[in-house]
């Protein structure tokens, strides 16, 4: 992977376009290969049993294709956006409840995202990922259960054994470490 | 989004926001001030990018053999998606409020709670409540410390208490320790949504009896 637009992030995000204007399963086919096995962990590690899971993965990654004109590449990598609609799936389907959202953001009329945009906004989440990629073990292991296990930082402080207070200034430490890659 | 907000919500609550991990009242809470306040709303979207960060790093789980076709008819079946009412334009009320009042400030079912306070609780899951609150111009809430935390948020006038000045927008995010008498501000009524996560506790008599009706 590289910052080229031939890197993996711009890949995904072309697919999305063959997806929306073409209903290009192929490409789908390709995306769901690498996200539908994540999502699933993500559900499981969530609470879900693994045939729930799975039922709820196809949920998600249908959607991704019927909300493919909804994505919008300036804003948000494929990654993410994936992990937006399998979060509120979770929330539905997991936790029984709704999911409020944010007022919509008024968008352009259909417009096409100004492609330089696009391409900073890849490379940002690249950067991001990398810098997650190279947290000290304890801290990437902590931002994650925060995601992934369903718990609060005081249900992590009660499985990890670690005080509260440790975790919430190690989360911090992490956020502040991915923040000063950022700048 | 014209006006200044000075309060805000705090990386904890957005992450948590963002995790999926907070009790619907306080996702209601939350979704209402980042339709109001961009700061926020691009730092819940900058939480969101770390969560799709984790997921594409994250180790790949044994999917059915037939996952992608089964997928792939589902698609045919259509979407399943529900429509969101339209948001009424100009409202005191933002959009998420709105999806559950059921429209505007006037389908909003008030309750008296005494003293010209009126209170509105919404329906969400009980591991915490949120209530809409409208405190005449001038008035103080009761006196009341709380068991756990207590987001307010104003969408109407204002409000002072020992924190400071609380404007449209403004999120107060009460821990267990602030005590506080909130007082709206005189020049206009003051509507507000609080969001708490235990029975908040009054210290005079009568509103604690009162509490026990009135799922304050």
């Amino acid at each position: 992977m590289n910052d080229s637009p031939g890197s993996a992030r711009m890949l995904w995000v072309r697919h999305m376009t063959r997806i929306r204007d073409d209903k290009d399963r192929q490409a789908f086919a390709e995306l769901f290969g690498h996200f539908a096995p994540r999502v699933k962990g993500f559900l499981m590690r969530s609470g879900a049993d693994a045939s729930l899971a799975e039922e709820c993965t196809q949920d998600v990654m249908a959607a991704l294709w019927h909300k493919s004109h909804q994505f919008d590449p300036a804003r948000a990598s494929v990654a993410t956006w994936i992990f937006t609609i399998a979060r509120n799936r979770k929330i539905d389907l997991l936790r029984r409840q709704r999911r409020p959202e944010p007022e919509d953001l008024a968008w352009g009329p259909e417009a096409e995202p100004d492609q330089e945009d696009v391409l900073t906004l890849q490379q940002e989440s690249k950067i991001l990922g990398a810098a997650l990629a190279e947290l000290p073990e304890n801290q990437r292991e902590l931002i994650e259960k925060a995601y992934f296990g369903d718990l609060t930082h005081s249900e992590i402080a009660a499985e990890t054994g670690l005080p509260l207070g440790t975790i919430k200034s190690r989360i911090r430490l992490a956020l502040e470490r991915l923040r000063h890659v950022m700048k | 989004m014209s006006n200044k907000i000075n309060h805000h919500l705090n990386d904890a609550i957005l992450m948590a926001y963002s995790a999926g991990t907070l009790p619907e009242a306080f996702n209601l809470i939350v979704a209402s001030h980042l339709s109001m306040c961009d700061q926020c709303r691009a730092q819940a979207e900058t939480f969101d990018a770390l969560g799709g960060e984790i997921l594409d790093q994250s180790d790949a789980t044994e999917i059915g053999t037939h996952s992608l076709d089964e997928t792939l008819s589902l698609i045919e079946s259509g979407p399943v998606d529900t429509i969101r009412a339209p948001r009424v334009a100009d409202s005191v009320l933002p959009q998420p409020l709105q999806d559950y009042v059921g429209g505007d400030l006037d389908a909003i079912k008030w309750k008296p709670v005494g003293m010209g306070v009126r209170q509105a609780i919404l329906p969400t899951t009980r591991e915490a409540t949120a209530r809409l609150l409208f405190i005449p111009a001038g008035a103080a809430m009761p006196d009341h410390g709380h068991q756990g935390t207590e987001m307010t948020m104003v969408l109407q006038g204002a409000f002072q208490d020992d924190d400071g000045y609380f404007a449209r927008g403004d999120v107060e995010i009460a821990d267990s320790d602030l005590h506080h008498t909130p007082v709206a501000d005189i020049h206009q009524d003051c509507i507000c949504l609080a969001v708490t996560d235990a029975p908040l506790r009054f210290d005079s008599l009568i509103p604690r009896i009162a509490q026990r009706f009135l799922r304050i």
